[in-house]
């Protein structure tokens, strides 16, 4: 009985004609495909312990730490406490979470806009937008227009230049396209609108393009980096957290107000790498938490039928 | 991926297809199916014997370009607004006096851009780095995509997916935090190396090795995004094909030869003709992040160099020049690249 039930689960079991799998070669797979995951998560692992890990076992393993030994959450502790990362944490997500609604909104508007093929004008909108991916004014100029709009150090800088970004209107764009016309003329018949037909047919049929393009903008947000070193390169009270990791974990500069050069205070013994650890973990985590939820989307579906046009 | 908006692109060149009327005129709509954007519905539909006036359609549209409005103004703000700050390349740019003010000095900045060795490094490193990524980084996903497609349980098959997948999504910042971690100096292979009495080596500040460096960076963090697309041409292979192959007696090389590469080709062409395309973008916020550690000589490409010479020293004008050098270079570079996915016979970016 579980037999049958294991093989209906298996689709993608060996057919027939093929040849039997050599233990040699079954061996390298297997080996290759474990460096490939140790490569990948092992720095993860060693990030994540060492951040929890006590000053004591830090100083044992001489650096990072790979077997876990005396967990501690004094590195969260001390760096979610009143300091610079909380407040970088906070412009982060703020940041995050503005960009991201604004860049959905205009986008889903824009690519319902041009995807009712025949509108008036839409092949002349396609091509304005399309012109942007191939050609660009380069970094002087853009710097210019911002700071020219009064845009240095303000937090508008980090979300307009950027906000939309073509590649994903298109892929919106062609999955509303496609979407069923006889449930778009019914709802026409209906005496709906557009407005309405967007907001009640097109966008509660395509929820995982939706789902992926917003992650796709969230993430762009969460990392934006070279946007704070442009445009607010020294007021490190409105840094996000990408631009404090920076700072203090990769060049290894002090925290205001610290004597140390981790930023903890030397009193409450919590180990300057294990809080820089820390931070690098709380950068990494959002990413990783938002992961799984629209990961079923990207092996089948939204990119390869993007793909596929 | 960006293949979707080349698609849609190609598709809608204007004047490849009429603008015909819509076929009810009565009806207050769009009628026909909508369908996927331009291709070859349009040239199916018969023409429609009548033709809407523009005051009509522009009443019927209104809502769908009220829509366009605010993407189409930042793109103008943020997009066509800088492409006339490109005049800054032939002007002693002033802040204060503005783009229109400033002094006009033609081809002087660039005039002076050829004769700096700096610039002149830069554009070795641009090119050098590209040429090494394209070498070492371009089979990986290809090859990684192989692998996977030939391990039968779907389990493991998602899950090393999803494991390789993830490190695209952090930042750069991110991934050369976790490499200074592991490889740096005081990262956890001169940690073993100190501990074991041999003499520590800081990779990640040793310019001889700094392509290679990047290049495994740029690996580590978007191999497994590359693998999609090849994964899914993959799965539009006949599975009919590699049966009647084995009935004649090929083996799993050969189908791999005669049957999974050629399947691929179309794919690997395109992907070629992007990352050509592409190839003077090197990793700015890589090298822009590391160039400390490692020293400019070894990290300076052209965008850095326009960042650094240009908004670091005020000296925007030369820094613009250097921008207009690389675009025109891009632009030459996705012309001649298409040329050769043409000379394959396949389509490219744009169709002959």
């Amino acid at each position: 009985m579980s037999d049958v039930t294991l093989k209906a689960r298996r689709p993608s079991a060996r057919p027939v004609w093929e040849e039997e799998p050599t233990a040699v070669g079954q061996g390298v797979k297997g080996v290759t495909l474990a460096g490939i995951l140790v490569l990948v998560l092992g720095p993860l692992w060693c990030v994540v312990i060492t951040s929890f890990s006590t000053q004591g076992s830090i100083n044992r393993a001489g650096g990072l730490v790979i077997v876990p030994h005396g967990l501690t959450l004094n590195a969260y502790r001390t760096m979610l406490g009143d300091g610079p990362v909380t407040r970088a944490l906070f412009v982060s997500l703020g940041v995050t979470v503005a960009g991201t609604v604004f860049s959905m909104v205009v986008s889903v508007l824009c690519a319902y806009g041009l995807s009712r093929s025949r509108s008036l004008g839409h092949r002349f909108l396609l091509m304005l937008l399309v012109v942007t991916m191939f050609v660009s004014g380069g970094l002087i100029p853009s710097y210019l227009v911002v700071t020219g709009l009064g845009g240095f150090d303000q937090y508008w800088a980090l979300i307009l230049p950027s906000a939309v970004s073509v590649f994903n209107i298109l892929v919106l764009r062609s999955f509303y396209g496609s979407t069923a016309a006889e449930l778009i003329d019914a709802a026409r018949m209906d005496g709906a609108g557009d407005w309405r037909i967007l907001w009640s047919v097109v966008l509660p049929t395509s929820r995982a393009v939706t789902a992926v393009i917003t992650l796709f903008y969230a993430v762009g947000y969460w990392n934006s980096f070279f946007n704070v070193m442009l445009y607010m390169p020294t007021s490190s009270q409105k840094w996000p957290l990408q631009y404090v990791l920076y700072q203090y974990v990769n060049l290894g500069t002090n925290m205001p107000g610290q004597v140390n050069s981790g930023f903890g205070n030397a009193a409450n013994a919590t180990a300057p790498l294990s809080l820089q650890m820390a931070v690098v973990v709380l950068t990494l985590v959002p990413v990783v938490i938002a992961f799984p939820f629209v990961q079923k989307h990207f092996a089948k579906g939204v990119l390869t039928g993007a793909v596929k046009g | 991926m960006v293949v979707a908006a080349v698609t849609t692109n190609s598709a809608d060149v204007p004047g490849r297809a009429e603008e015909a009327a819509p076929g009810l005129p009565g009806l207050p709509g769009h009628p026909g199916a909508p369908g996927t954007p331009g291709g070859p519905e349009q040239s199916l539909r018969p023409p429609s014997p009548r033709r809407l006036n523009r005051r009509i359609r522009l009443r019927r549209d209104r809502s769908l370009l009220l829509m366009t409005v605010p993407v189409v103004v930042l793109l103008l703000v943020f997009n066509y607004l800088p492409l006339f700050g490109t005049v800054t390349a032939f002007e002693y740019y002033d802040p204060i006096v503005g783009v229109v003010n400033s002094e006009w000095i033609g081809l002087e900045n660039f005039r002076q851009l050829l004769g700096d060795p700096l610039f002149w490094g830069s554009v070795w490193n641009t090119l050098e780095l590209a040429a090494v990524q394209l070498v070492l980084f371009f089979p990986v996903p290809v090859a990684l995509a192989l692998l996977l497609n030939s391990v039968l349980s779907p389990r493991i098959r998602s899950f090393v997916q999803s494991v390789t997948l993830i490190p695209h999504f952090f930042s750069w910042v991110l991934v050369i935090t976790l490499f200074q971690q592991m490889i740096g100096g005081a990262g956890l292979l001169n940690q073993f190396l100190r501990q074991h009495d041999m003499t520590p080596w800081n990779i990640m500040t040793d310019p001889s090795v700094f392509k290679l460096l990047v290049t495994s960076q740029v690996i580590w963090k978007d191999a497994g995004w590359g693998i999609i697309v090849f994964l899914a041409a993959l799965a539009a292979i006949d599975e009919n094909l590699y049966e009647a192959a084995a009935m004649d007696g090929a083996g799993r090389w050969r189908r791999m030869w005669h049957i999974t590469l050629p399947g691929l080709r179309g794919v690997i062409v395109l992907m070629l003709v992007l990352r050509l395309g592409n190839v003077l973008n090197v990793g700015f916020e890589q090298l822009l992040i590391q160039r400390y550690a490692v020293g400019h000589d070894a990290a300076d490409v052209l965008d850095t160099f326009s960042y650094f010479y240009g908004i670091g020293t005020n000296n925007y004008g030369y820094g613009a020049a250097a921008g207009i050098f690389k675009s025109v270079i891009s632009l030459l570079l996705i012309y001649g690249a298409n040329k050769l996915a043409h000379s394959f016979g396949e389509d490219g970016l744009y169709r002959k």
